[in-house]
């Protein structure tokens, strides 16, 4: 057993954990902080992605010991991140999530949302492709992740003041309109 | 859920440390570089070190270099996300860099090094699994066990090469730089592997691999890869093909290769590659006829094991097409050739 120290969302903590717990047993088991999932542990998912120095990170994988003094962001810190920085609420990416209906049982959210952080963090108006890409790692067996995508685009478009396109379903239903609508 | 066995995790400073460390413990120590292959591993009780030796502290292992010579010089523990974005690879070794970014997903990317993906260990599908599902098996040749489930009554295990860089290298000529209780030395990684799946490569007791050096390419150098799997996003390869066209001023080819991965223990270089393109002209009818009868060559040559998932069959079917396609690209100035 050592005592490590980490900095979590913004603050510091010490630890006492033995050398082979990972970051996900660590932050689970011993900080309370379940909001980064335990899916497949073993490096196929992307459920338990957390930010390393802002970039996305395996928790699972990583050893616990080998991120002392690096900076960790989990899901809880993205909120208060958002509201120190001056912002209301939560952070306009969950705020997306949640008005794009972009989640069934939501158990990859939390990962899905860090990936999609730490794009906008490096490349705050990203392509369809570009979104794509970045949340490659991160894998949902629920949403079909189309409105995933269409939550990311709707958060950049909310940052920079547009509107994104109709979602898929809502064109979806317009076509099914105009076709009721052909005598 | 997942546990790890236990051990002891030091984290030296320098290069000399690491091997001291090493070298103490002996064979009870293993390096860990971004963990992504090894602690999976140990999480299946593939490997149980009581020791790692972590290289992440280790300043001197990071980061891409161009030599005055023209070779580029790659840190052990530069990471994949940081070759695949280099712009000195992307221009001196593309296919080096298409590898790297088509290995796994972002995260394991960013995580993930060179130096690991060159030392990645073999795979199977009836090895890369929990204890209890192996035991359940009977175990097999490669980890507590004395049968190969791929090749019945098989003496050799035949478990896949499947780093996706280790074909890049191959056809890049690289060498390998490795340092040891006895001092350095310099590999051509040809020469760094045997043809056993339970360790297929030659690294030396205590040994680390320092760095990976690509030779300088000629100007007319061309380079792709080619990565077959199941989920674009982030599997294995199924099927990895590297290859290699250096032209000259006339775009007419001077040098050919192409080399094929997760066949077998080792990866294949394709025979005859250089005598049925040199001196065909990109894009002519006559070139093209080439690179057909090289695809042919590399299906005749490559019979991949029902090793790894993935029918055997289909993916000794998609040889020749994955070969032709990244000629092609290559030829273009393309690539990767990749289904997403
Ligand atoms: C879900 C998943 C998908 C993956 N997909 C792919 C893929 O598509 N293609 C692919 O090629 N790989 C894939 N990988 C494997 C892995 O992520 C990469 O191969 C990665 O490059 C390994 O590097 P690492 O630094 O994490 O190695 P580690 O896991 O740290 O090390 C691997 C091995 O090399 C040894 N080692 C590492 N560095 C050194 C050194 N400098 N000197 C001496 N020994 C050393 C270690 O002791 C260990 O035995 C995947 C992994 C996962 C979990
Ligand atoms: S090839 Fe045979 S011996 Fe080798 S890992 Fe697979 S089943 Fe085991
Ligand atoms: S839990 Fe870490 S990748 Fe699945
Ligand atoms: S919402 Fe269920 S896994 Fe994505």
């Amino acid at each position: 057993m050592t005592v490590f120290s980490f900095h979590i969302n913004g603050d510091r903590v010490e630890v006492a954990a033995p050398d082979h717990w990972t970051l996900l047993e660590v932050l689970r088991y011993r900080l309370g902080l379940t909001g980064t999932k335990q899916g497949c542990d073993k490096g196929d998912c992307g459920a338990c992605t957390v930010l390393v120095d802002g970039r996305p990170w395996l928790a699972c994988l990583t050893l616990a010991k080998s991120v002392e003094g690096r900076e960790i962001t989990t899901i809880e810190g993205l909120m208060p991140a958002h509201r120190k920085s001056g912002g209301a609420g939560a952070d306009p990416l969950q705020d997306a999530f949640d008005r794009c209906g972009a989640l069934q049982c939501g158990f990859c959210q939390p990962g899905m949302i860090l990936s999609a952080r730490a794009l906008l963090a490096r490349n705050p108006r990203p392509t369809r492709v570009e979104i794509r890409h970045a949340l490659s790692g991160n894998l949902c067996r629920c949403t079909g992740y189309t409105q995933i995508f269409e939550a990311v685009e709707s958060a950049v478009a909310q940052a920079c003041g547009t509107t994104t396109a109709a979602r898929a379903w809502e064109a979806q239903r317009e076509r099914a309109c105009e076709r009721e609508d052909t005598p | 859920m997942l546990r790890l066995p236990k051990f002891e995790l030091r984290s030296p400073r320098t290069l000399s440390e690491a091997i001291q460390l090493l070298e103490e413990a002996g064979p009870a120590a293993m390096v860990i570089a971004g963990g992504t292959d090894l602690v999976p591993n140990m999480k299946h009780e593939l490997a149980t070190p009581e020791l790692l030796v972590s290289l992440a502290h280790i300043e001197e292992l990071r980061g891409v270099r161009r030599e005055p010579e023209g070779a580029l010089a790659i840190g052990a523990m530069t990471s994949l996300a940081e070759v695949a974005a280099s712009e000195l690879v992307q221009r001196f070794a593309p296919a080096l860099a298409q590898a790297c970014s088509l290995v796994a997903g972002p995260q394991l990317r960013a995580m993930g090094t060179l130096g690991g993906n060159v030392l990645l260990d073999t795979r199977c599908q009836w090895f890369n699994q929990s204890y209890f599902w192996r035991q359940a098996l009977g175990f097999c040749m490669k980890k507590d066990g004395s049968v190969c489930h791929v090749v019945q009554g098989g003496k050799n295990c035949v478990a896949a090469a499947s780093n996706d860089t280790a074909p890049a290298l191959m056809t890049l000529g690289a060498r390998l730089e490795l340092e040891g209780p006895e001092g350095s030395r310099t590999t051509a990684i040809d020469d760094f592997w045997v043809a056993d799946g339970i360790v297929n490569k030659k690294l030396g007791a205590s040994e680390i691999l320092t760095r990976i050096v690509v030779p300088p390419t000629p100007r007319g150098h061309r380079g792709a890869y080619g990565k077959l799997r199941d989920r674009g996003s982030i599997d294995f390869p199924l099927l990895g093909v590297a290859v290699r066209l250096d032209v000259d001023e006339t775009e007419r080819v001077a040098h050919a290769d192409v080399v094929v991965t997760a066949l077998a223990a080792q990866p294949k270089r394709v025979a005859k590659v250089g005598d049925t393109l040199r001196g065909q002209t990109l894009g002519s009818p006559e070139f093209e006829s080439a690179v057909l009868a090289v695809a042919e060559l590399a299906r005749k040559q490559c019979r991949p094991l029902p090793n790894i998932p993935g029918d055997a069959d289909y993916r000794r079917e998609m040889v020749p097409v994955y070969v032709k396609r990244t000629l092609f690209a290559a030829a273009r100035g393309d690539g990767p050739v990749h289904h997403v």
